[in-house]
């Protein structure tokens, strides 16, 4: 395997058992009892691969699955069917106590600064529990030496250490969850939408952080954002997923100059631009369909403008084109579109 | 001629237990029939407390201190309660950001509707369904006789936001005020919707206040902006001259700090610092700790909007007064 590789998924699947207890599971149909599982479909055979250093974003609207593919690649959920590796380990198989070492070079970010963190802990106790966990010989003054650094780094004074969250407004709180998550000096740190519950002018100073933070580390993200603004800045490489599904991976130059899949394409259409009155949009048709019941064939059949016979019946592969993107859909294939 | 809206000098004030919060201080605005006004600014720069007093709906201990709001020639801070329901929902609609929050989840569809409709006009429950059938198509809702006997869970959030939308043309009003319609939805559904209440306020000729925090989605769909600040306006004008051309610092910095102007991978222009709380608003203009170009006369002295042009640019920074004042000497 190539050694360049910092994390590589494999055809990694993800679905969540809705169907609660065994009554709820019963169903009467044509006067015949039956048992059904209801599934949410949440991840399906997603295959890719990071490289140290640079940003990979995932983005995708509401339920398209970006967030369970994130929480699955660190771990969080256990994935149903694939692969993770973390360099050339296989990271998926491994116990929870094989998997320290691991956590300790992956870390997460969260959305929600309010939600993130412990509302009853300092400052200090947040950020000091990782370090002391994955490093129990080290002494008390190297961890508030530690502390009071990674504070600075991030913007926050190291004398409110021992302030609690509601003492800060929601960016500060932002700026104390990435202190948590460089507090055990990471290689790999996946964002779940960092920013998205930012103003614009407090959404600048994270996205900054965030950038410094990964030149001065040499930090890998995994960036998951609705935000395609933020997407474009940010991004080395994208991946634009609907349904659970990848169907468009590009550099981020690639992508936002020339999207190829006719989602990308609606989705690119659909940002509003500072300043450019009335610009037209491609209009989907209908609405994204329940990953409880996906669609045969390609996932995006039903809301295409372009799709055929073929689309409907076989499920389209990620494919290489010489631009160097991966693409999903027949019609770029077959060069219809 | 009267405008449609008029708000003069709008002050709403909350009584606390410590003392009084200026939520809104001195706002002035005119809307005329079929014109588009956006109202932008962050958390707590006062733009749903704005759009709240125009329709009187400050609950307590808020109130309105000072200011009148004039809604085609009547003053609506006046009005008995009675009047003003005659006004509120009927010539002015109001839609909320959280389109599962302003819908009564066990009630259908077309019962809301129709009930909406009953409580302004005298009208018969059968007639009532046709006009929110009618509503519905205008919305391009698919399959509207259908919809309206079902209920807001069985509806998307884009669909739902739709529905907001029927409801509050149902009575053909003059004015709609929209709070964040768009923030809770994906961009390619927010595209739609302000597709939509763009298409319907230019056939309809109904007036909109578009509140929101997105500047590229007013930027796309008002005529004019207002830029407001801790309670302030700070800036005013038509859209294109903002978007094209800011004075004020903090729209330049609002404008600056968005992805997409810019290199990508370079640093963003960040304005330091946060919106102050109403509790401690810093003396001289609001904005100056944030400011870059502040100088000793902001931290003493409020600025005072000024006119800048004959088209309604004003802004209120006393840096930009200065300039603009020495370039007129130089031309003279």
């Amino acid at each position: 395997m190539n050694n360049n590789r910092l994390l590589t998924l494999k055809n990694l699947v993800k679905h969540f058992d809705i169907s609660g207890g065994l009554l709820d599971q019963l169903s009467l149909e044509k006067g015949r009892v039956i048992r059904r599982r209801t599934t949410v479909k949440a991840v399906n055979d997603i295959s890719l691969t990071i490289y140290p250093g640079e940003t990979f974003s995932i983005v995708g609207e509401s339920g398209c699955g970006k967030s369970t593919l994130a929480r699955t690649t660190i771990g969080l959920y256990p994935p149903d069917r694939g692969e993770i590796y973390y360099r050339n380990d296989r990271i998926d198989t491994l116990t929870p106590q094989q998997l320290l070492p691991y956590r300790a070079r992956m870390q997460m970010i969260f959305q929600d600064p309010y939600a993130s963190l412990n509302p009853r802990k300092t400052v200090r106790q947040t950020l000091e529990e990782p370090v002391i966990f994955h490093n129990p010989s080290i002494s008390t003054k190297e961890v508030k030496n530690k502390v009071a650094g990674v504070m600075e780094q991030v913007g926050v004074d190291p004398q409110w250490v021992d302030r609690y969250p509601h003492e800060f407004s929601g960016g500060q709180r932002q700026r104390i969850s990435i202190a948590r998550a460089l507090m055990v000096d990471p290689e790999f740190i996946i964002a779940d939408e960092p920013v998205s519950a930012l103003d614009v002018s407090i959404q600048a100073q994270i996205l900054n952080l965030l950038m410094e933070a990964q030149q001065k580390r040499g930090l890998t993200y995994m960036f998951i954002t609705h935000d395609l603004s933020v997407v474009q800045h940010i991004s080395t490489r994208v991946a634009v997923m609907y349904l659970g599904t990848l169907c468009e991976l590009a550099s981020a130059r690639e992508l936002f100059e020339s999207p190829c899949h006719p989602y990308t394409q609606a989705l690119l259409s659909a940002i509003p631009n500072l300043g450019q009155h009335k610009k037209k949009h491609v209009k989907l048709k209908g609405e994204v369909p329940t990953p409880i019941k996906l669609p045969s064939g390609c996932v995006f059949h039903g809301r295409c403008l372009y799709a055929d016979e073929r689309c409907i019946r076989e499920i389209p592969r990620l494919s290489r084109l010489d631009s160097g993107t991966f693409v999903a859909c027949h019609g770029t294939e077959e060069g219809r579109l | 001629m009267t405008h449609l809206l008029e708000v003069k000098d709008l002050e709403v004030k909350f009584a606390l237990r410590f003392g009084e919060l200026t939520a809104i201080n001195g706002v002035s605005l005119t809307l005329d029939k079929g014109e588009r006004l956006g109202l932008v600014g962050e958390s707590g720069a006062g733009k749903s407390v704005t759009g709240f007093a125009i329709i009187n709906l400050i609950s307590k201990p808020g109130y309105i201190s000072d200011g009148c709001v004039l809604f085609e020639g009547v003053e609506l801070n006046r009005l008995s309660a009675e009047k003003m329901r005659n006004i509120r929902g009927n010539r002015i609609s109001m839609i909320f950001q959280d389109p599962m929050m302003t819908l009564n989840p066990v009630l259908t569809i077309g019962t809301q509707m129709v009930e909406t409709l009953q409580a302004h006009q005298n009208i018969s429950k059968k007639a009532a369904e046709e006009v929110a059938l009618e509503k519905l198509q205008k919305v391009q809702m698919p399959s509207p006789g259908k919809r309206l006997k079902q209920y807001p869970h069985e509806f998307s959030g884009g669909m739902r936001q739709r529905i907001v939308i029927a409801i509050a043309l149902l009575t053909n009003p003059a004015l709609i005020i929209a709070d964040e319609p768009s923030t809770a939805l994906d961009v390619t559904i927010q595209a739609e919707i302000m597709d939509l209440l763009l298409e319907l306020c230019e056939s309809e000729e109904m007036g909109l206040i578009l509140i929101t925090h997105d500047l590229a989605v007013v930027s796309q769909v008002t005529e004019k902006i207002l830029v407001m600040y801790a309670g302030k306006i700070v800036e005013s004008g038509l859209t294109q001259d903002i978007i094209s051309d800011p004075k004020h610092p903090y729209t330049q910095g609002l404008i600056k700090a968005l992805p997409g102007s810019l290199q990508p991978g370079t640093r963003l222009n960040q304005i330091p610092g946060m919106m102050p709380t109403l509790t401690d608003i810093p003396p001289g203009c609001a904005f100056h700790p944030r400011c870059n170009i502040c100088s000793s006369v902001c931290r003493i002295e409020v600025p005072s909007l000024t006119s800048l042009d004959d088209h309604g640019r004003m802004t209120a920074c006393h840096i930009v007064e200065k300039e603009i004042k020495e370039a007129k000497a130089k031309s003279e």
